[in-house]
């Protein structure tokens, strides 16, 4: 039996609390089994406080689903690192398990002798990296999203014990982190007084190249690929690759369907199927990466030489 | 009060012997293969030119700094171990290294070996810094483009570690070492290639007198007729958004931190770094020797420091697009 388990990652974009609320009542009912719960782009966005958060991941915990706080990806500030070490203590005292996204979570958990989920942004590449994380508390990590299956198969072979792997297998990916707000600059805002213009956004700002193409997705100080990430086609060599956990990210629609088509997928032992309709407004798909290709085009399976 | 080192870029031995001779405290380079963050053809070092540049630099009682600061591939690890081995033997005052898995081997193979955490390594926090030195006993550690100046003061009373900064060249406006936006369109990146925007997937051509940039494929520019074509950076091209078409994520500009010195100085910021190994021996020597006079200005007499008029004009011309910015050291920049 398919043991694969199938994961929501957390939220990228700003919603408001209501849409945010409702989506996750929704995902009590879809087939997922873990939920990542957690800002990991900007500290302003306060729609959700860390209270409920906590007590949305109780819900989710009481209707079944494993859930995990994720930390921000980029802290530059004082204030940023202390509601970081908040977050971890709340998690902590409340049995959550923590997705690590920057090394200042990392020494936390660490300190605090607790084990969590080392994030996509912690450049493990390698197996030394790995074992590093491993020692330090990491039960389950996610590798780079530029790294190619033959790179994660050789990972995959050196795997400490105990080490669980997770790799997204469909949405738009965090391609870049910066101290600058790309939203707040196109509407010639600051950052400090963004109005919240991401909001308006609820699946990113597209920005196209001078050719007309879809090309790259502003979401606040996060740039994201225009393109949508879609493994579906390679479910059966994920799952002969022992990857334990596949990534779905969450998109303003559909995210339900593509959630159900994955795993129906994954319990028929099958490449899974999405309609175009599935796909975020204004993206198309892409899986680059896992050919060691430029990460934004579309191959074809055989062309794997693994 | 302890001086300020100034770290200056090496691309090749001409450009080494230059920065030293201007007066740079310490010099950084690469070897010539994916395991430096500036693996660009025609750059960096073999054994011969290390051997010489080492020398050079050593008989003048300055330091050479090993980058070997990108991120060991899963299939060929030995590359990036090798690299250390080199650096040791070849007499490196200090490794500049970005990867953990890396440090781990460092500190169990060359346990006397000075460690010091790249700018790839994208510690942003104290935390981050102060695990890697508990980890591994760095020595010091490269901050990420991202921090104002007050962030960067805290930073530095609460540890033992030194902290550099970067004072001059291109500027990355993305968080360093968290940034794959040049291999989602060309399949190599600062991390797994030491490589932005490489040359081999830049393309030029001219359609009606205008210069196309395409980067793998993708049109990142336009140039009008007599506009001025810098080298095409991926996040310093022109976009459209929501019908606007702009310099959506940065203008082609240049970091300059010469107005802050007194600042960095008074803060206890260890060393002052320069980009651009990729630069021509014109470039450091100019650069260094301007750097070098402005931070002697500054330690000699930080209240009555100004940034003279000359030196301005030379960083200016060396900048990209000829524009400079105090970039993430100032607020109002994000």
């Amino acid at each position: 039996m398919n043991t694969q388990k199938i994961a929501l990652a957390p939220l990228a974009y700003y919603w408001s609390r209501e849409e945010t609320l409702s989506f996750y009542l929704d995902a009590v009912n879809w087939p997922v089994d873990i939920i990542y719960l957690g800002e990991v782009v900007c500290s302003r966005r306060r729609e959700l406080k860390l209270e409920d958060r906590l007590s949305l991941a109780e819900e989710l915990r009481a209707a079944g689903k494993e859930v995990v706080m994720s930390t921000q990806t980029l802290i530059d500030n004082e204030s940023d690192r202390r509601s970081m070490h908040r977050l971890i203590e709340r998690a902590v005292a409340s049995g959550l398990r923590v997705e690590a996204n920057d090394l200042s979570a990392v020494r936390m958990l660490h300190e605090l002798k607790q084990s969590f989920v080392a994030g996509p942004h912690l450049n493990i590449y390698h197996a030394g990296t790995l074992s590093w994380f491993a020692g330090l508390g990491a039960t389950r990590f996610l590798p780079p999203l530029e790294l190619p299956a033959t790179d994660l198969h050789a990972l995959q072979q050196t795997r400490p014990q105990g080490v669980q792997t997770e790799v997204q297998v469909w949405g738009r990916m965090a391609l870049a982190f910066s101290a600058r707000c790309f939203t707040a600059r196109h509407y010639r805002l600051k950052k400090d007084n963004c109005e919240f213009r991401c909001q308006s956004h609820p699946d990113g700002l597209l920005l196209s190249s001078r050719d007309g193409g879809q090309f790259l997705n502003l979401n606040g100080i996060q740039t994201q690929s225009a393109g949508c990430t879609d493994l579906s086609t390679q479910l059966p060599e994920l799952t002969k690759m022992q990857v334990d956990v596949l990534r779905i990210q969450p998109q303003s629609r559909h995210t339900g369907e593509v959630v159900a088509a994955f795993a129906m997928a994954r319990d028929k032992g099958q490449a899974a199927l999405l309609s175009a309709s599935l796909f975020p407004a204004q993206s198309t798909p892409c899986n680059g990466y896992w050919f060691g290709a430029p990460g934004m085009l579309e191959k074809q399976n055989d062309a794997v030489n693994a | 009060m302890k001086k300020i080192d100034l770290v200056a870029p090496a691309g090749s031995l001409l450009a080494l012997k230059a920065a030293v001779d201007k007066g740079a405290d310490a010099v950084y380079l690469g070897l010539k293969n994916a395991t430096n963050a500036r693996n660009f053809g025609g750059l960096n070092f073999g054994d011969a030119d290390i051997r010489s540049g080492v020398d050079y630099a050593h008989a003048r009682g300055r330091q050479v700094l090993f980058a070997i600061n990108t991120y060991p591939q899963a299939r060929n690890v030995q590359e990036w171990r090798s690299a250390i081995d080199t650096a040791v033997k070849m007499g490196a005052d200090a490794v500049i290294l970005a990867d953990p898995g890396l440090m781990a081997y460092a500190r169990d193979t060359h346990p006397s070996l000075r460690l010091h955490l790249s700018v790839q390594g994208s510690a942003t926090t104290i935390d981050a810094i102060e695990l890697m030195r508990e980890q591994f006993q760095i020595k010091r550690a490269v901050l990420p483009r991202v921090l104002t100046l007050p962030e960067i003061e805290k930073i530095i009373r609460q540890t033992s570690v030194e902290i550099e900064v970067f004072g001059f060249g291109s500027l990355c406006v993305m968080a360093e070492g968290r940034c794959l936006l040049s291999s989602y369109v060309t399949g190599d990146s600062p991390n797994n290639k030491g490589a932005c925007s490489p040359a081999h997937a830049i393309s030029w051509q001219e359609v009606d007198h205008s210069l196309y940039a395409r980067l793998g494929g993708t049109l990142i520019d336009i140039y009008a007729p007599g506009e001025p074509a810098g080298y095409p950076t991926l996040c310093k091209g022109r976009f459209e958004v929501e019908g606007e078409l702009d310099y959506a994520l940065e203008e082609p500009t240049s970091l300059n931190g010469i107005g802050l010195l007194p600042k960095l100085v008074e803060i206890g910021v260890a060393a002052l770094k320069i980009e651009g190994r990729q630069r021509s021996p014109a470039y450091v020597s100019q650069v260094v020797a301007t750097l070098r006079a402005a931070l002697d200005a500054a330690e000699k007499d930080p209240a009555r420091y100004a940034p003279r008029q000359e030196w301005m004009t030379i960083l200016a011309k060396h900048s990209e697009g000829a524009q400079v910015t105090q970039g993430a050291f100032e607020r109002p920049w994000k």
